[in-house]
């Protein structure tokens, strides 16, 4: 493998806090501090002038939908799309069919990785079995297996005495237990978030109480247990000040927002559009405000995008009856760019951290860092130029985005996995 | 002015001048009515789909009335016995009758945003029947178009509407319409059943029936819907009659010249005492008479009829 200068670049390394204008050696597939003038000959040479070179991407909250729904998404086609998006570092759901609530299906899915995959992508197993949150699954089991964390996602433990058992018994294998926070019982037929514009729409709405009761309940089991739940797509202003008070009582709480959630508002909902049907609902300015601020002073970690495929003709649908979700990984990056950097003043530096050494942190994995001697994972992107998005052209399998047809700003140029090269001048490097 | 909208998905796009346009068509319609022979030529050679994948006793006659007094032909699928229920979806049954060259289609369904999804992707002009708890503007347009008959103008005039309103797209297309005429609404019932989200809209929400009905101009009731409500939403029927039923006693509290108003289907001694219902100050047969005129206007100017060539020149 050749080594690999990038030249001249804006390089972004938040765990060294360094963000200056330079360049970037890798021999091996790892970060090296220089190159010597002969070796510097022989590498292959990228000139990155007027792009940003920072870590791969990391995204914790990913649905590939593999086994079982490869209609929608398989890990080969969500793993080029993260690759298109500048993510070297992928979580999958367990959510798949059947529910990775076992090592074979882990090992499947690990299999599957290690054959298809262009980026690192790893899976998570649920809390319980079948995902139907009634008795434990075999975590241990699926430790041992490779899983990074256990959730339920897509659901919610609803049982608070399992849930408490659940991540006491997590604990001992340090694995982080990451909940989709939503009380079923008052969110029954509840197609949008509740409040003024779900009145006008004749929809059924989930109240943002049905998510703040969960953060609650998961704030106290974590006080109490003293394991780390990770606390999925908040979207709720209560909520991250229901965070915000457990993280200065010091608890192992972490959160994350989604790209979709701190862009869009349920206003958007005016014509039914089932592209902007996800659960949790887009909610409020008032809400959506409230996560800026939250991601802004550390209440909410990280950004993660709860990637989730659907093909066209299951989103095709009256709202009511469309499938939750919209694809996020080929978007991430300059939806996030604009929403925290240009329009509320984020540092770029900052945002970065947000999606690169703090989600690899918060799930104990590597990546996230250009330090000598670790995996040359590295994202260049244009921060600023401006690209017409079309979902059918991207690389996910599916095409369910808001975006679509719209004209973005920051545009992911050039992604490396392990010094290689996997996407570049939009296209997928071959295997 | 003429009209020009091919599709009628919602009143609250509605301007009141199109509102207006809408009731003198129906007026001039409803001269019709009261003739021996009924029918006019208006939309003859045309067929029109009634597509209702939900019940209806009242707007599927009407409608089929209308098209027919309009000497239009009319095909009525019923949804349990169409092949939805084979898990056709909504877009290969509206492709499918659209192929079949159906002029026009009514849509009665009980997701909200139907018609207006259907409205994108067929050629053909969509009426809406009812769209789950959205709207249900033919009803709206007859409901406001009986109230100008009794009233004359409905600015500054007090209309209450008392019941399930959440679950209610009879009360969310008077309130569109009520609100662009100038009318003072007030919306009544449980807080449950009445949240005050719809203060947005421009109405008032109380839950105190006496000091609502004070001096109301037209109360108009609405069912309690069992199939559109989840359980919890108030604990039982009797405790509803109790505090919010409307009863000779209660009736006393409306102005004298008050009329009465239901969309139906009524459920006698729940919402309103039976012998209100067929008393003197009801005017619920009233509505269902008026909805064939507006329907037949409705169907006449989507179709592209031109309301100066109905409506009499003054």
């Amino acid at each position: 493998m050749p080594s690999l200068w990038i030249k001249n670049a804006r390089v972004i390394d938040p765990a060294a806090k360094r963000d200056a204008v330079g360049d970037i050696f890798v021999v091996d597939g790892k970060f090296v501090a220089s190159l010597s003038a002969a070796a510097k000959k022989r590498a292959k040479q990228i000139d990155a002038r007027g792009l940003v070179a920072c870590p791969g991407l990391v995204d914790i909250h990913v649905h590939f939908r593999e086994p079982g729904q490869t209609h929608k998404e398989t890990i080969g086609t969500g793993s080029r799309a993260a690759a298109a998006g500048g993510f070297t570092t992928v979580v999958m759901m367990p959510n798949t069919s059947p529910v990775a609530d076992n090592a074979g299906t882990i090992q499947l899915m690990k299999d599957v990785v290690a054959r298809d995959a262009v980026v690192r992508v790893y899976p998570t197993g649920c809390i319980t079995a079948g995902m139907k949150g009634q008795t434990l699954a075999p975590i241990g089991s699926l430790k041992r297996a490779g899983v990074v964390a256990i959730t339920d996602d897509g659901d919610c433990v609803q049982s608070n005495d399992l849930m408490r058992r659940a991540v006491e018994y997590a604990k001992m294998f340090d694995l982080p237990v990451m909940d989709h926070c939503q009380d079923h019982s008052m969110t029954q037929g509840a197609v949008m978030n509740e409040g003024v514009m779900s009145t006008r729409l004749g929809l059924r709405g989930w109240p943002n109480a049905a998510e703040d009761l969960i953060v609650a309940r998961n704030v106290i089991l974590s006080e109490y247990t003293g394991a780390h739940i990770h606390l999925q797509h908040i979207s709720s202003k209560f909520s991250v000040d229901i965070i915000r008070r457990a993280k200065q009582r010091g608890a192992r709480i972490s959160a994350e927002a989604s790209p979709h959630h701190i862009a869009l508002t349920d206003d958007l909902l005016a014509g039914y559009d089932t592209h902007l049907k996800m659960n949790p609902p887009l909610r409020t300015e008032e809400d959506r405000v409230a996560l800026i601020d939250g991601l802004r002073d550390g209440t909410l970690d990280i950004i993660a995008t709860d990637h989730a495929p659907h093909t066209d003709y299951e989103k095709d649908k009256e709202f009511d009856y469309a499938p939750n979700g919209i694809i996020g990984l080929e978007t991430a990056l300059p939806v996030t760019l604009d929403v925290l950097v240009r329009q509320n003043k984020f540092k770029l530096p900052f945002v970065i951290d947000l999606m690169t050494r703090r989600p690899a942190k918060l799930m104990n994995l590597p990546g996230g860092t250009l330090a000598v001697g670790t995996d040359a994972d590295i994202c260049l992107f244009d921060p600023a130029e401006k690209w017409r998005y079309d979902s059918k052209a991207g690389f996910s399998k599916s095409s369910n985005s808001p975006w679509s047809s719209q004209t973005l700003t920051g545009r992911v140029k050039t992604t490396i996995v392990a010094g290689k090269i996997v996407f570049t001048d939009g296209k997928i490097v071959a295997r | 002015m003429s009209w020009t909208r091919r599709h009628l998905i919602t009143v609250e796009e509605l301007s009141l001048a199109e509102i207006e346009q809408i009731h003198a068509t129906a007026s001039a319609f409803k001269r019709t009515l009261n003739r021996s022979v009924k029918k006019v030529p208006a939309l003859r050679g045309k067929t029109i789909v009634n597509l209702f994948l939900e019940p209806s006793t009242r707007t599927r006659m009407a409608f089929d009335m209308a098209a027919k007094r309009l000497s239009a032909d009319v095909i009525s699928l019923d949804g349990a016995s169409s092949s939805t229920t084979k898990g056709e979806t909504l877009r290969d049954t509206a492709e499918n009758i659209q192929a079949l060259q159906a002029d026009m289609i009514v849509i009665r369904h009980a997701a909200a945003g139907s018609p207006l999804y259907l409205s994108k992707i067929l050629d053909i002009p969509v009426i809406n029947a009812g769209d789950g708890s959205h709207e249900h503007p033919t009803q709206g347009l007859l409901d406001t178009f009986t109230m100008v008959e009794h009233l004359g103008s409905l600015k500054g005039r007090k209309v209450v509407i008392l019941g399930d309103i959440l679950f209610s797209r009879v009360a969310r297309s008077n309130i569109h319409a009520l609100t662009k005429m100038g009318a003072a609404v007030t919306l009544v019932g449980p807080s449950t059943l009445v949240p005050a989200w719809f203060t947005a809209m421009g109405v008032s929400v109380s839950h105190d029936l006496k000091s609502a009905l004070a001096d109301a101009e037209v109360v108009m009731l609405l069912r309690i819907q069992h199939e559109r409500q989840a359980a919890g939403l108030f604990p039982s029927l009797g405790e509803y009659t109790g505090m919010f039923g409307l009863n000779k006693a209660r009736a006393d509290w409306l102005s004298p010249k008050a009329i009465i108003m239901h969309p139906g289907p009524i459920n006698r001694g729940v919402e309103i005492d039976s012998e209100l219902a067929d008393g003197d100050r009801s005017v619920i047969l009233e509505q269902v008479t008026n909805g064939i005129a507006v329907r037949m206007a409705v169907l006449y100017l989507c179709a592209g009829g031109q309301p100066q060539l109905v409506t009499p020149v003054e």
